[in-house]
């Protein structure tokens, strides 16, 4: 197992490089599924309520 | 009558609420495909495949390295195909699609570089070199933050669409400036061995999990691009009374 991580004495390097990638991509998609949320929800703040027989504004 | 039934896809993909409702229905399956074929690929490279006679468990690298340079190369030429869509056909949702890919690959260019200075290090002894590869690979970073900030420079959205769709257009020249610098001018960075003439120069137990990464990358980059195409088709058509139909269906 200690083997595994040891990387054939590129620990530093290949778990560096893994973990900038896992960083980005995770970071991005959560950014991404946060703006189309807020999107979602700001659109539904601005006509859900309003019902299309009595528009409020 | 016949031109007309081969075109109705293309005539289905300009409108703004066909596409957000199909970039919705197709999101979640891109996502969970995406993340089972990164688990398996990863895993595979990092514990089954053999490890490489020359660089040793060091080579590893590959497994994040290739999948994020070929998405840098393939979401530019996306990129520009929907510039130059949006230009010829004034088709607002290739605007739309262009500056939704724009930081997805910015961030996979970002790790290309990353992950190959990381590399670098140990096998070249150095993080950087003004090497033609790695320099065509840090302007391609340069045009697609370039077209971001363009496209978003102009108070009028439309004149930001069609100023960085030009730029977007452009710019594609570096893309086979990229992919053929290794041959063309003497490079540190090692020619191809998978993209080239004859089989692969890669054995076929370190090729296959490295294509299952790659293409867990591109399903992840289809899932977000659908999320991002999503919200920027909202914003930009706020005002349109398909959004205000689909505000109807959100339960908040």
């Amino acid at each position: 197992m200690s083997e595994f991580f040891y990387m054939d004495g590129f620990a530093v390097w290949v778990w560096s490089a893994f973990g900038v990638t896992a960083v980005a991509m995770i970071f991005t998609a959560v950014g991404v599924l946060r703006r189309h949320r807020g999107q979602l929800r700001q659109i539904a703040q601005r006509h859900g309520e309003t019902s299309p027989n009595e528009p409020r504004d | 009558m016949m031109a007309d039934r081969r075109w109705r896809w293309f005539h289905r993909l300009g409108s703004p609420p066909h596409v957000y409702s199909l970039a919705g229905r197709l999101a979640p399956w891109l996502g969970w495909i995406a993340l089972i074929l990164l688990l398996a690929g990863v895993v595979w490279g990092l514990v089954f495949a053999p490890p490489d006679y020359e660089q040793g468990d060091g080579f590893r690298i590959i497994y994040v390295h290739v999948p994020s340079a070929w998405l840098s190369l393939f979401v530019y030429t996306a990129m520009a195909v929907a510039c130059a869509v949006g230009l010829i056909w004034r088709m607002k949702v290739a605007f739309a699609a262009a500056i939704a890919m724009a930081p997805l690959g910015a961030m996979f260019t970002f790790l290309s570089l990353a992950t190959g200075s990381i590399w670098g290090q140990p096998m070249w002894g150095t993080w950087w070199a003004w090497d033609p590869r790695l320099t065509s690979q840090l302007i391609l970073l340069f045009l697609y933050l370039g077209f971001i900030a363009l496209n978003r420079a102009f108070p009028e959205q439309q004149t930001g669409d069609r100023a960085s769709a030009l730029l977007g257009v452009v710019g594609v020249v570096n893309v086979p400036i990229i992919h053929f610098s290794v041959d063309w001018w003497h490079s540190l960075h090692q020619p191809a061995t998978i993209a080239q003439f004859g089989p692969p120069a890669i054995d076929t137990a370190m090729l296959i999990p490295l294509l299952i990464t790659a293409v867990g990358f591109k399903l992840y980059f289809l899932w977000l691009l659908c999320l991002q195409l999503r919200s920027e088709l909202l914003y930009r058509e706020r005002r349109a009374s398909w959004v205000k139909a689909e505000a109807g269906k959100i339960s908040t």
